[in-house]
C-alpha cells in the first residue's frame, strides 16, 4: 500500500512539469521542494531527538550566503559552492550541537534563536562582505556541463534530486541503529544512556546532518531566486518549517514532505482566492483546526486509519 | 569483579553514602537491602555513572569506572535498570528491545548511508536477537504493542528485556519487584536466576525480603550510608545489627 503510494508520488513528481503548464505552478513546486528539504532537516532534530531548533533559518541562511558569495565573488562553480555551503552549515551545526550537550528543551530553543539572531546581525552589518540590507543580487544560475539550469523546469529537476537525496538519507538514517538511538534520546534519555547510547555523540551527529541539509536548502534557494538578503534569516522561515513538520507529522519520514507541499501550495491558493486579510485568517483557522483535530500530524493519522481498515 | 571502595556521596551537608566498600562476586546474585534512605539507589547511581561520587572509586576487573559517563560504563558491560518504570513509552515492545541492542550493533554513520548488504544482514540478526529476548521474558504476545499501553508488571519485564539486550556482564536491578503481584514476583525471581545461570552477575536492590532471601547468594545491608552487614541470607536474617536497623534501636537493646 505505502509502496504503491510511493510509486504514484514519485511518478507524479517526475512528470510534474509536463502537466503543469504555467511557469507559476512550477515555481510553487520548486518552492515546495526547497521547503521539503528544510522541513526534513528540521524533522531530524525535532521529530526524532525531540529537540526544537528555532534558529533553523540560520543554517538555511548560512547555506544561501556561502553559496552566493562563493559564486559571485570567487566565481566558483555552483556545485563546488553548494558543497562548501552544505559543509559550512554543518560546521555551524557542530557548534550548536556541542552547546546542546549541556542544554535541552527550552534552553536549546533559546540558544538556537539567539544563534539565528547573531548570524542575522552579522549579515546586516558586515557590509563589505554581504552588502548589508541591500543583499546580493545577480547570484548565477547553476550550470550542468554545457547546460544552464536557468529554466524553471530544469531547476525543478535539480530541486527534485535534492529532495530525493535528502529523503533517502533521512530514511537510511532513521531506519538504522542511529535512528533508534535518536528516538531513544527523545523517548527516555536516562534509559538510552543506560543501554550504552552515547548521547553526546548522537546529538552532535544529528545536529550536523540537520544543519548541513538546511544549508543545502539555502544554497538551492539562493541560486533559484538569484538574490540573497538578510531576509533569509527571518524567523518566519523557521516558523514555516516548524508548521510543516508538526502538521505533516513529526518523527515520520513522509510528514515533512506532506507538510511542505501543503503549506507551500495553500498560501498560494489562498492568495488567488481571497484578499490578504482573509488569507491570513483562513490560514490561521486551518492551522488551529489541524492542531486540534490531528495533534500528531497528517501522516500518523493516515497511517492509523489505514492500520484500522486492515 | 565489580568492586566498590570507600564510596562516598554527599549532597551539600547531607551524607548519603559514607565510605561504602563491597565487592560483588562474579556469577552471584547479590542483594543490597536497607531501610528507606539507606543509600541503596544512591549507590546504584554512583556505580553506574548517573551520579559523581564525592569520594572513593568503583572498578570492574581492576579497570576504573569512576567518572565515566553512564553510556561508557554500559559499554564495559555494567547495565542498570531504574526504580521507577523506565521504558521507551511510544515504541512497541519489540522496538524497545531492538533499541536496547544498540551495543550489539556497530554500523556507523557512513556505513548506514552506504547501506551495504552487510548492514541488512546485521539488521536481520538484530531483529532475531530482539525476538529471542522478548520471548525470554515471556512477552512475545505483546511484541507489537506500545510499551506504555502494557500493564505495570509487564512494563517492568520490558525494562528487564531492554537491559538484557545490552548484554550485561553485571546487571544492576533497582527494585525489579516493586509494585508487582506475588505471581509476577515469582516470574521475575525465576528470570533473575536464569540470567545468573547464563553467567551474568546480578546486583539487586529490593525491599521484598522473601524475594531477596529466596534468590540471593550474598546480602549486603546498608544503613545510614554505611555497610552494616554482609553475608549469606541466613546469617543476615540473624544478624543483630540488621534486626536493630529494621526494627529500631530499642529492639536491639531489649
Amino acid at each position: 500500500m505505502t509502496r504503491a503510494a510511493g510509486f504514484v508520488v514519485a511518478a507524479a513528481a517526475l512528470t510534474l512539469p509536463f502537466w503543469l503548464q504555467s511557469p507559476y505552478h512550477v515555481h510553487v513546486a520548486i518552492m515546495a521542494g526547497i521547503f521539503a528539504v528544510l522541513a526534513m532537516s528540521l524533522n531530524l532534530l525535532l521529530g526524532y531527538t525531540g529537540q526544537l531548533s528555532l534558529g533553523h533559518a540560520a543554517f538555511f541562511g548560512i547555506g544561501a550566503y556561502t553559496s552566493a558569495l562563493l559564486t559571485l565573488k570567487l566565481e566558483w562553480s555552483f556545485w563546488l559552492a553548494l558543497a562548501v555551503a552544505v559543509g559550512l552549515a554543518g560546521v555551524a551545526g557542530f557548534f550548536i550541537g556541542r552547546l546542546a550537550l549541556k542544554l535541552r528543551g527550552a534552553y536549546f530553543v533559546l540558544v538556537t534563536i539567539s544563534f539565528a539572531g547573531v548570524i542575522s546581525l552579522v549579515s546586516l552589518n558586515w557590509i563589505e562582505l554581504t552588502n548589508g540590507p541591500l543583499g546580493l543580487p545577480g547570484v548565477p544560475a547553476p550550470e550542468l556541463g554545457p547546460w544552464s539550469l536557468r529554466t524553471k523546469t530544469a531547476y525543478y529537476y535539480l530541486v527534485l534530486a535534492a529532495v530525493a537525496l535528502s529523503y533517502a538519507l533521512c530514511r537510511r538514517l532513521v531506519r538504522s541503529r542511529i535512528g533508534r538511538a535518536l528516538v531513544a534520546l527523545r523517548e527516555n534519555e536516562a534509559l538510552a544512556e543506560s543501554i550504552g547510547v552515547d548521547v553526546t555523540h548522537y546529538l552532535v551527529l544529528v545536529t550536523v546532518v540537520s544543519a548541513a541539509m538546511a544549508g543545502l536548502g539555502g544554497s538551492l534557494y539562493a541560486h533559484y531566486t538569484r538574490f540573497v538578503s538578510p531576509e533569509v534569516f527571518l524567523f518566519t522561515y523557521t516558523v514555516t518549517m516548524v508548521i510543516m513538520v508538526v502538521a505533516g507529522g513529526k518523527g515520520t519520514l513522509a510528514g515533512p514532505l506532506v507538510g511542505a507541499v501543503l503549506f507551500t501550495v495553500l498560501p498560494e491558493a489562498l492568495r488567488a482566492a481571497a484578499s490578504w486579510q482573509w488569507q491570513m485568517l483562513a490560514y490561521g483557522v486551518l492551522l488551529v483546526a489541524l492542531v486540534f483535530f490531528l495533534p500528531r500530524g497528517i501522516v500518523p493519522r493516515l497511517a492509523a486509519a489505514l492500520a484500522d481498515r486492515r | 569483579m565489580l568492586a566498590v571502595e570507600d564510596l562516598a556521596v554527599r549532597f551539600g551537608g547531607v551524607t548519603a553514602l559514607e565510605r561504602v566498600s563491597f565487592a560483588v562476586r562474579p556469577g552471584s546474585i547479590t542483594s543490597v537491602i536497607g531501610p528507606n534512605g539507606a543509600g541503596k539507589t544512591t549507590a546504584f547511581n554512583a556505580i553506574t555513572g548517573y551520579l559523581r561520587p564525592t569520594g572513593g572509586r568503583v572498578t570492574y576487573d581492576g579497570a576504573e569506572l569512576t567518572g565515566l559517563r553512564p553510556s561508557a560504563i554500559a559499554r564495559r558491560g555494567i547495565v542498570r535498570t531504574f526504580q521507577k518504570t523506565s521504558v521507551f513509552p511510544t515504541l512497541s515492545v519489540g522496538d524497545n528491545v531492538l533499541t536496547g541492542l544498540h551495543l550489539r550493533s556497530s554500523a556507523g554513520f557512513f556505513a548506514v548511508l552506504a547501506g551495504r548488504r552487510r548492514l541488512a544482514a546485521e539488521e536481520r540478526a538484530l531483529a532475531a536477537e530482539a525476538a529471542d529476548i522478548v520471548e525470554f521474558v515471556g512477552l512475545t504476545h505483546r511484541r507489537p504493542e506500545a510499551a506504555s499501553a502494557l500493564p505495570y508488571g509487564e512494563q517492568r519485564l520490558v525494562e528487564l528485556a531492554v537491559a538484557l539486550a545490552a548484554r550485561p556482564r553485571v546487571l544492576l536491578l533497582d527494585e525489579p519487584g516493586a509494585g508487582m503481584t506475588g505471581a509476577e514476583k515469582l516470574v521475575v525471581s525465576s528470570l533473575i536466576r536464569r540470567v545468573r545461570d547464563q553467567g551474568v552477575t546480578v546486583l539487586l536492590v529490593e525491599h521484598d525480603m522473601r524475594m531477596v532471601m529466596g534468590i540471593s547468594d550474598t546480602v549486603i545491608v546498608l544503613n545510614g550510608g554505611r555497610v552494616i552487614a554482609e553475608g549469606a541470607p541466613v546469617a543476615i536474617q540473624a544478624h543483630p545489627e540488621v534486626i536493630r536497623a529494621y526494627l529500631g534501636a530499642s529492639a536491639g537493646s531489649a
